[in-house]
């Protein structure tokens, strides 16, 4: 598993994503900057890490949606290379266009900052295979602009070829009402593009893989990558 | 040449912001609003002095970038 994470102006959570991507798969990834122009040959995996890139300026994830190395890491999705985007790097891919949809604000107003438990809703994927299918997790969400929002048509769409990766829930399980922290469609805390290859979500696995920090249970995210090629 | 381009949320779509702006005019005791939607609003000054290329310029830069037409409506006067 070659890893490469993209490292935009304020982006601030490459540090613990490439610390979880070494922990998984042994190897330590190539950082990038947002204006190189090709990712390093061989690689498997491209990630968007958290943060504020371009300070949320226009809206959060446009400027780097658009950023020079964009068009290395949308033809490497298109071959069916793997692409992950955590947070921050959630709101770049729907900018970006290699995810549907938008990440509004929360509909409360709030910066949310918590542990958070989400269900798995599939685990036949690159990202999953290492959780159980609806397996409960607990792991940390950190965003002010996280309500996914998105017209019916593509909601539709998202539920009925099993595209949604992720959904809030308490610690039961049970999804959504209060356990929706932001306002988002469906409860939907991540998804998957059309062929899966493409992950966005907006809570942060890469903070837990250490019980130090409260938990492992993001490990599963970066064992199945890591597993995968 | 100096142009303006408006970028409006969607119809439909929820504006949190707009609906915080006009709680906060009616604890003002500002009256007679009914709701409020944010958007944004863009000064730009174009080298050229041809208002249809002009045009045409400022729709391919909502389109790439100062709009997000999937929540957002824009409109541009030159």
């Amino acid at each position: 598993m070659k890893a490469a994470v993209i490292v935009f102006p304020g982006s601030n959570r490459e540090g613990d994503m490439a610390r979880a991507l070494k922990q998984a798969t042994g190897h330590k990834p190539s950082m990038l900057w947002h204006a190189d122009h090709e990712l390093p040959a061989g690689t498997d995996l491209v990630v968007l890490p958290g943060g504020f890139s371009y300070g949320d300026y226009l809206r959060c994830g446009a400027i780097a949606g658009r950023a020079a190395i964009m068009d290395a890491v949308r033809a490497h999705a298109a071959r069916g290379g793997l692409v992950l985007g955590v947070c921050n790097g959630f709101q770049i891919l729907c900018e970006s266009g290699l995810l549907p949809g938008v990440l509004m604000r929360n509909a409360n107003l709030r910066f949310v900052c918590r542990m958070q438990h989400l269900r798995v809703e599939r685990n036949d994927t690159a990202f999953t295979r290492h959780y159980a299918r609806g397996q409960t997790i607990e792991v940390c969400i950190a965003h002010g602009e996280g309500n996914y929002e998105a017209d019916d048509a593509t909601i539709e769409r998202l539920e009925g070829e099993g595209l949604v990766a992720f959904r809030y829930c308490d610690s039961a399980g049970k999804v959504g009402g209060a356990a929706n922290p932001n306002g988002s469609r469906n409860d939907i805390a991540g998804i998957y593009s059309d062929r899966r290859n493409v992950l966005g979500l907006m809570p942060h696995p890469e903070n837990l893989i250490d019980p130090l920090v409260g938990g492992t249970d993001g490990r599963g995210l970066f064992e199945s990558l890591a597993s995968a090629a | 040449m100096k142009a303006r381009v408006v970028v409006t949320l969607k119809s439909g779509i929820l504006d949190p912001q707009g609906k915080a702006i006009e709680g906060a005019l009616k604890s003002l005791g500002v009256e007679g609003v009914a709701s409020v939607r944010q958007g944004k609003v863009f000064d730009i000054e174009l080298a050229g002095a041809d208002a249809k290329l002009a045009r045409a310029q400022l729709q391919t830069a909502c389109e790439k970038l100062l709009a997000n037409t999937v929540i957002e409506n824009y409109k541009i006067d030159v």
